[in-house]
């Protein structure tokens, strides 16, 4: 059935197929990730600019870092000329949610050899790993071909944006005209959701939601996001039926 | 000012040994017990969170509002329908609010 890729329709049961077609199945997942964070890619490179970076190192963030809050994060305290000790362990608390990612994203990618691995876990941003545990979840397997085709055209256009977020960044309109700046937490939010058949899924969203703000009225902004997720997984360790197993 | 860059690719590495640590670490046990397994089970739903409650409970009556439409049409829409339903609804009310 060499031809079935013309078949139209988005089940291909195939899972063996050739890795351009998983590559590009890859890829159209990205599509809603594009749309979510082009005006952040946008808008970083311009406040970094305006923050005093010049465009080759707001670029190198981008391409180098490769994490959009933590971006944002850093350039902030680049502008308060904090020290860079603080500045950098800013950085990694708002990063410390990767290490959660990492360790739950192994059971889907770990099968990849080991210079797949090297690479592929460079891009395991947030959308990045939510729809790896989707993909995980429907096909039952994850090839590193999807994952490439999930991960470089965000990547890539990711760095676009910076670039020309640093370039023209005063053409930029305010992100909160016609609603911009709610796309990335819309996006966030149709992930949570599409992972509500899973066990526990209603108590921990709760218990992760209400720590997180409580965290970030009391302790402020970098530690919300790493309480919150250890809140909500902690809840989920401690409060899983286990009885089953024998 | 060369603090920059050093400051970049301090994080740069730091930041990759935390998306390459966590399995580094759990990939040294074998076998999971059931309470770390349902723990890594529960990492989208508790992380994610944690991005979008900011905008749930701290931002104006429109966000939250648009929001919850939002988290309806996902009952029934694929991601992008849910997507445009929210983008409306978040538009539409901003402007109900500033009118």
């Amino acid at each position: 059935m060499a031809r079935d890729r013309y078949g139209g329709g988005s089940f291909e049961n195939a899972r063996e197929s050739m890795s351009s077609s998983q590559f590009f199945a890859g890829a159209r997942r990205s599509i809603p990730i594009l749309i979510s964070t082009a005006p952040f890619g946008l808008l970083y490179g311009a406040i970094a600019v305006d923050q005093g970076l010049t465009v080759w190192q707001a670029c190198l963030m981008s391409l180098t870092i490769y994490a959009g809050a933590s971006q944002l994060v850093g350039i902030d305290l680049f502008r308060n000329h904090a020290a860079p000790w603080i500045v950098i362990l800013s950085i990694f608390i708002v990063n410390v949610r990767h290490v959660l990612y990492s360790a739950a994203i192994g059971r889907r990618i770990g099968h990849f050899p080991l210079a797949q691995q090297i690479v592929g876990f460079f891009f395991l941003i947030d959308p990045q790993f939510v729809e790896t545990e989707r993909q995980a979840e429907r096909e039952g397997h994850v090839s590193f071909a999807w994952y490439m085709g999930l991960a470089l055209p965000v990547y890539v256009m990711w760095n676009i944006e910076s670039l020309l977020g640093a370039m023209f960044g005063k053409l930029i309109p305010h992100p909160e005209s016609a609603g911009i700046d709610f796309l990335l937490p819309l996006y966030f939010f149709g992930m949570v959701m599409s992972f509500r058949r899973r066990p526990l899924w209603l108590p921990v969203v709760a218990v992760s939601g209400v720590v997180c703000v409580i965290a970030l009225k009391t302790l402020g902004s970098p530690w919300h996001v790493s309480a919150g997720a250890l809140a909500g997984v902690i809840y989920a360790a401690v409060f899983t039926r286990t009885e089953e197993k024998a | 000012m060369s603090d920059i860059y050093v400051i970049i690719i301090v994080s740069a590495v730091l930041n990759y040994m935390t998306r390459l640590g966590g399995h580094l670490v759990l990939s040294r046990f074998g076998t999971l017990n059931p309470r770390v397994e349902a723990a890594l089970n529960a990492v989208p739903a508790a992380v994610i969170t944690t991005l979008v409650a900011p905008t749930f409970f701290t931002h104006s009556w429109p966000e939250t509002v648009a929001l919850l439409i939002a988290g309806l049409a996902a009952l029934r829409l694929p991601l992008l329908g849910m997507f445009a339903v929210g983008w409306v609804a978040v538009v539409g009310l901003r402007w109900i609010a500033g009118a």
